[in-house]
């Protein structure tokens, strides 16, 4: 029943806020990933040089859906920005069902940018079917198709540090986001820039300037004083003995 | 097209979640997970036709890197072949995955060492802030922490520093942005379940 209503309150928060931050756009504190992020979304076109964005390999039919979504939304903003360039970018992933959904996502922003004639489809990419695979694939791409920004959203483990270091030995910048722990310290270290936690879901707003992303941003916000508020009340309780 | 899309998705999606709070839609949630599961194996073959298609490109305009395009291509499709025709569970097929998958996905776990270790050493390079310097020094202290002499553990860092480092402030700060992430997760499946984020091609 918690679960429930935890659910159904955020949705209902999440379709009133979206409606109000249509009329009053968000303000957004400054994250250094999404500065560079868009700073190098620009120079890529101006450089000649394409950016990869490697989606992971979330399955969406599992917990790490959140994270395979999230990167589809910034795959989306990232391919409408850049499909006009001499050299458009390139997208893998190391789930078949996001590898479709790559591609997808890949031909809605050709679509959406009016250059649909433009869409290649081996622009999204099915690099491996294991994380090891996946990263040997993506490594490939880093090295040889003229990169110079790799963007890692979405689920990594360990093996962001293969790629951290293809793009390192190729001169290519690298931002990474990931959900799992492993993948966090991993890309904070190998990485010119990493966003941590639940940073990686706030790509959409940061880049796409879209109000349902905004929105979800302040229901998160939300949802985590309520979670702040329910700890430390258990803590107390318990310290007091009420239960 | 794009409406009946959303719409097929977003019913979908409802009728998922209301399995998990209703038992009368569970047979229907079990049904279409089973569907997705099918439809999952069907974009493993679409995974792996893309696949060759990309590399098939790459040598046919003989382009950088195109001989382990050449190569991949080759050790894909004779696998296939062996598999359909050896079955999964000859021995053939025993060794290929024994004596030549395992030991190289291994080889990349050993790589991944070096290139975390590497990882390590350029990080004060990409980040001379306070938070480089702190993560520098907690790796370091939990490496001394977890390194063991003849005797047993180091004094002071192993017995009482590394237990207080990793069972407090590193599950406690965990949990936290594990908290964070699923936050994000709730609100990015919402996003797709009221038609506001459309993944499947459309906005």
């Amino acid at each position: 029943m918690i679960t429930l209503s935890i659910l159904v309150g955020s949705a209902l928060l999440l379709v009133v806020l979206t409606l109000w931050k249509r009329r009053s756009p968000a303000r957004l504190r400054t994250i250094p990933a999404f500065t560079r992020l868009v700073h190098t979304l620009g120079l890529s076109i101006e450089d000649g040089k394409r950016l990869h964005i490697s989606l992971g390999h979330g399955n969406l039919l599992d917990g790490h859906g959140g994270s395979a979504l999230a990167g589809l939304a910034t795959l989306r903003t990232i391919t409408e920005r850049t499909s006009v360039s001499d050299m458009p970018s390139v997208a893998s992933a190391g789930d078949p069902t996001l590898g479709l959904l790559t591609q997808d996502t890949t031909h809605a922003g050709y679509k959406a940018a009016a250059v649909e004639e433009m869409y290649n489809p081996t622009a999204g990419r099915v690099t491996g079917l294991t994380p090891f695979s996946y990263a040997a694939g993506a490594m490939h791409i880093t090295a040889n198709e003229n990169v110079s920004t790799n963007i890692l959203v979405g689920h990594f483990g360990p093996e962001a540090a293969l790629l951290a270091d293809a793009a390192e030995r190729s001169h290519a910048t690298t931002i990474g986001a990931s959900d799992n722990i492993t993948g966090q310290a991993v890309l904070f270290a190998g990485s010119q820039e990493a966003l941590i936690g639940e940073e990686l879901f706030a790509a959409g707003a940061y880049l796409g300037n879209d109000a349902s992303h905004a929105a979800s941003l302040t229901v998160q916000d939300i949802l985590r004083w309520l979670a702040v508020l329910v700890m430390v009340g258990g803590a107390i309780g318990k310290f007091i003995g009420a239960f | 097209m794009r409406v009946l899309t959303a719409v097929i998705a977003i019913a979908v999606g409802l009728i998922v979640l209301i399995g998990y709070f209703l038992p009368q839609a569970e047979p229907l949630q079990s049904m279409l997970l089973n569907w997705a599961v099918t439809i999952a194996g069907a974009a493993t073959l679409m995974g792996l036709l893309n696949l060759l298609s990309v590399h098939f490109t790459k040598v046919r305009r003989s382009e950088k890197g195109g001989i382990y395009s050449a190569l991949l291509i080759l050790a894909m499709l004779g696998t296939l072949a062996a598999g359909i025709i050896l079955r999964p569970q000859h021995i053939g097929m025993q060794i290929l995955m024994n004596g030549i998958i395992l030991p190289v996905e291994a080889m990349l776990m050993g790589l991944l060492t070096i290139s975390i270790f590497y990882a390590a050493i350029r990080l004060l390079r990409h980040r001379t802030d306070t938070m480089g310097v702190f993560f520098i020094l907690t790796a370091l202290l939990i490496f001394l922490g977890s390194a063991t002499l003849p005797f047993g553990d180091v004094p002071v860092i192993g017995t009482l520093i590394r237990p207080w480092v990793t069972q407090i402030w590193a599950l406690g700060g965990a949990r936290g942005i594990l908290i964070g992430v699923s936050l994000g997760a709730l609100t990015t499946g919402l996003r797709v379940l009221i038609g506001s984020d459309r993944p499947y091609g459309g906005k």
